[in-house]
């Protein structure tokens, strides 16, 4: 699944342009490297659990993209992908995050010590704190291709890891499909709550099939601490809490992966990883630390000044709204978060975050004192 | 294949420890492991169809009253020459739950021989749609000789408009749920150069979706011509929004009266329509087209799919048989209010919709009015079922405008014995 290696071979009946899909109009990573040669040099390649060419591509075919965003366009279906379709995969890598090459080594780093400051962020400013991260579980395909069965393992598996958790980390989980009407509530209310896709950037990969089997959430006591399952990955895994205390943010975030790392690889399923690509994901948009530290924060001044996305850029920084990936702000609070994620480590991502993120409320603060901000411009980072 | 697994697992921790995760499942993650990828049929048989059957319990659709565990078990790993599955074909029931009051199909098929290879599921299926129609028993007749109906000049005080719409597949090539992008654009090809051939009232042009100017798409948006890419998940969880607007595209006639959408939810759907009441014509050009269309592509070697089981082989299971939808627009103020309307039109065994088609509501006192049946009776036995019945609610609305009552007709026997 979702459109069957099955049919594949049958495919090869015909000839390369006459299976070639019409990007004329399309403006995504995708569409940007596949040619008609290099279509018809992968057409016939399949990854060892049957994912295709045309797997990889469905969505990027399907959503040809904004003249302003640039997309990904393709998917994984399994950890193999990234190897059969290199040949794709690496130019589009390289296109997103950065010029990143295919000999190049990406470093982990979960030392929360590591990390310098980020305790002391102006709560005056800073509204909130989250880092998330996505894990795939080594044995079983992606989202985008999983079976009913596989995607059930993967929850007993998460389950059992998860509800294995104590003290700071102990919670609960709640399946979709047999969550009271009260607690679905509480979860909204909590902005816990993911529901079903409606992305066709999701549902053209064929990630929403079955909904709402297998799917589910886990938190703990605290609320603080967050696990979707069978989501977009197989985990999506998110600390997060009031203020602007990052450290203590991130510091539980690096405990609590680690303690679930540890039980999954007791069961002989670890994360996917390897030393190239970092964490293994379902888009390639979340390779290599997929990870997404940041806070709300008030800059209604600095985000009116001419120069705040140039900042931004300078800082390895993006902006969203507060609903997240395409929403807009409101009331002058951003979302403002790391924009990279491969090639560099977690610790260093998230420092990006603190020290740009207080450069940034630094600014905020002179510009309400009416003067001006250009000295503390920083140089590109 | 339980005892496959005990073999390679030895130790009495591991085998508790695999028995309280859940035997299936566990077991193909241990093996998986760390030691590398599984082949695609090694994997099938580690995942039992127990650990694959989808949850069912909260659906109201053919598919889901149809698939036991047994039925799913036997066809789960079997595959149509065209290599399309079981799950494929079940996908869009198991995504779309259904509604209490609403049961849809809940699967298509992929390809002519998906009826064949999963006739197991479809079977009982297009019973359950088709009023009880015995696929391994019965034969469907197929009459398209239209000067056989009379009566089918409707009055046009009340009837607005008539049309009568099918769908035809060409042999050979996978349906919209399965096709490739070169299987479509072949049907693209084979279609419209049929159609060139069409001459004198049926002489026409074709419409790309991918490549009509602003103007062309104005024009045929105003004619009610155009159809767009399917939001319905209905539709786009059985993969046919595939590609969009890829092989798509609409052909009509210069008289706007004949009409061919390519690729949307059939290869082809073949619509004949005008304005006011004359269905005997709009029947006429109908069944008169259709031929010219087969013909032409017989030319070239190609024959629509068809079998004496099934009728036309059509993507969805409802529209097997005829695959046709007969109807008119029909102003019906004082009916429409009475009590008995529903029955009525339940025993004439017509079915009504809003006048923007399936799931729509109907606007003032008009309504889309059409035979509910497609499978076990000819297109001339439908088409004269919907006048005959068209006729009788015109009645009806004419006795209750002069104050007299009406009366519930009796109702109509289903199969042709």
């Amino acid at each position: 699944m979702p459109f069957g290696n099955t049919h594949n071979n049958f495919k090869l009946n015909y000839k390369v342009e006459e299976e070639y899909p019409d990007l004329s109009k399309h403006n995504n990573h995708m569409a940007k490297v596949l040619t008609k040669e290099l279509y018809g040099k992968l057409r016939d390649k399949q990854t060892p659990n049957g994912f295709t060419l045309d797997d990889v591509i469905q969505t990027g075919v399907d959503n040809p993209g904004h003249p302003f965003i640039m997309t990904v366009g393709c998917v994984a279906g399994d950890e193999e992908s990234y190897e059969v379709f290199k040949d794709l995969l690496d130019p589009i890598i390289s296109d997103r995050h950065n010029g990143y090459k295919a000999t190049d080594k990406h470093k982990t780093d979960l030392n929360f010590e590591n990390l310098k400051g980020g305790d002391d962020l102006d709560p005056a400013y800073v509204l909130s704190s989250r880092v998330r991260t996505g894990r795939s579980i080594k044995g079983f395909t992606l989202p985008p291709h999983s079976s009913r069965g596989e995607r059930r393992g993967i929850e007993k598996l998460s389950v059992e890891a998860l509800t294995s958790l104590d003290g700071e980390f102990k919670g609960k989980y709640y399946p979709l499909k047999s969550m009271t009407d009260a607690e679905q509530e509480q979860l909204i209310n909590d902005h816990f709550l993911f529901d079903k896709p409606v992305s066709p950037l999701l549902t053209c990969a064929g990630m929403a099939r079955d909904w709402p089997d297998g799917r589910g959430i886990w938190h703990n006591d605290n609320k603080t601490f967050l696990v979707w399952v069978n989501e977009e990955d197989h985990l999506r895994v998110i600390s997060m809490q009031q203020g602007g205390n990052m450290r203590e943010v991130f510091r539980r975030f690096c405990v609590g992966l680690q303690k679930i790392e540890a039980i999954f690889k007791k069961h002989n399923h670890g994360f996917m990883w390897n030393e190239h690509l970092g964490y293994i994901l379902t888009c390639p948009s979340n390779l290599g630390t997929g990870l997404r530290g940041g806070v709300h924060v008030k800059l209604p001044k600095l985000s009116t000044h001419a120069k705040f996305d140039e900042i931004l850029t300078r800082l390895r920084l993006q902006k969203r709204g507060t609903g997240g990936v395409d929403t807009a702000s409101v009331g002058g609070v951003f979302d403002i978060s790391n924009a990279d994620r491969l090639g560099s480590s977690e610790v260093s991502q998230v420092q990006l975050v603190v020290d740009g993120v207080k450069l940034m409320v630094e600014m905020e603060k002179k510009l309400e004192k009416g003067e001006a901000i250009d000295s503390m411009i920083p140089a590109q980072k | 294949m339980a005892s496959s697994f005990t073999r390679l697992i030895s130790g009495r921790n591991t085998a508790a420890l695999l028995a309280s995760l859940g035997a299936g499942t566990m077991a193909a993650g241990f093996l998986m492991s760390e030691t590398g990828p599984l082949a695609a049929d090694k994997k099938t048989k580690l995942y039992p169809p127990s650990s694959d059957f989808p949850d069912l319990r909260k659906h109201n659709n053919c598919m889901a009253a149809a698939l036991t565990p047994a039925i799913y078990a036997k066809l789960r790993d079997k595959v149509t020459p065209n290599n399309w599955t079981l799950d494929q074909s079940i996908q869009t029931g198991v995504d779309n739950p259904g509604h209490p009051f609403i049961k849809t199909v809940g699967c298509v098929a992929g390809d002519e021989e998906s009826y064949e290879v999963f006739a197991e599921l479809f079977d009982p299926v297009i019973k359950d749609r088709h009023n009880g129609y015995d696929p391994r028993t019965m034969k469907h007749p197929t009459d398209l000789d239209s000067s056989k109906i009379t009566n089918a000049v409707f009055d046009e005080n009340y009837v607005l408009s008539s049309r009568v719409r099918t769908g035809r597949s060409i042999r050979g090539l996978s349906l919209p749920p399965a096709c490739s992008r070169a299987e479509r654009r072949e049907v693209e090809r084979v279609v419209v150069t049929a159609l060139a051939g069409l001459k004198g009232d049926l002489a026409g042009r074709y419409y790309g979706l991918g490549d009509m100017t602003e103007k062309e798409q104005q024009q045929l948006i105003d004619d009610h011509f155009l159809f767009d890419k399917p939001v319905s998940p209905l539709l786009t969880c059985a993969f046919m929004a595939r590609d969009w607007p890829d092989a798509r595209g609409i052909w009509h006639n210069n008289e706007k009266t004949f009409l061919i959408w390519v690729n949307e939810e059939d290869h082809t759907r073949v619509i004949s329509m005008e304005k006011g009441g004359n269905m005997k014509r709009v029947f006429e050009r109908f069944c008169r087209g259709l031929k010219q269309v087969e013909h032409l592509i017989q030319e070239r070697g190609w024959e629509f799919m068809w079998n004496e089981r099934l009728g036309y082989i059509l993507t969805c299971p409802s529209n097997l048989g005829t695959g046709l939808r007969a109807g008119v627009h029909v102003r019906l103020p004082k009916l429409s209010q009475d009590p008995r309307f529903s029955k009525i039109l339940d025993n004439l065994r017509l079915q009504k919709r809003g006048t923007g088609g399936v799931d729509t509501a109907a606007t003032g006192d008009t309504f889309d009015i059409s035979n509910n049946d497609r499978l076990g009776k000819s297109e001339v036995e439908l088409v004269q079922l919907l006048v005959d019945g068209v006729n009788h609610l015109i009645e009806c609305e004419k006795k209750l405008e002069k104050g007299q009552d009406i009366k519930v007709p009796a109702p109509i026997t289903q199969f042709r014995k």
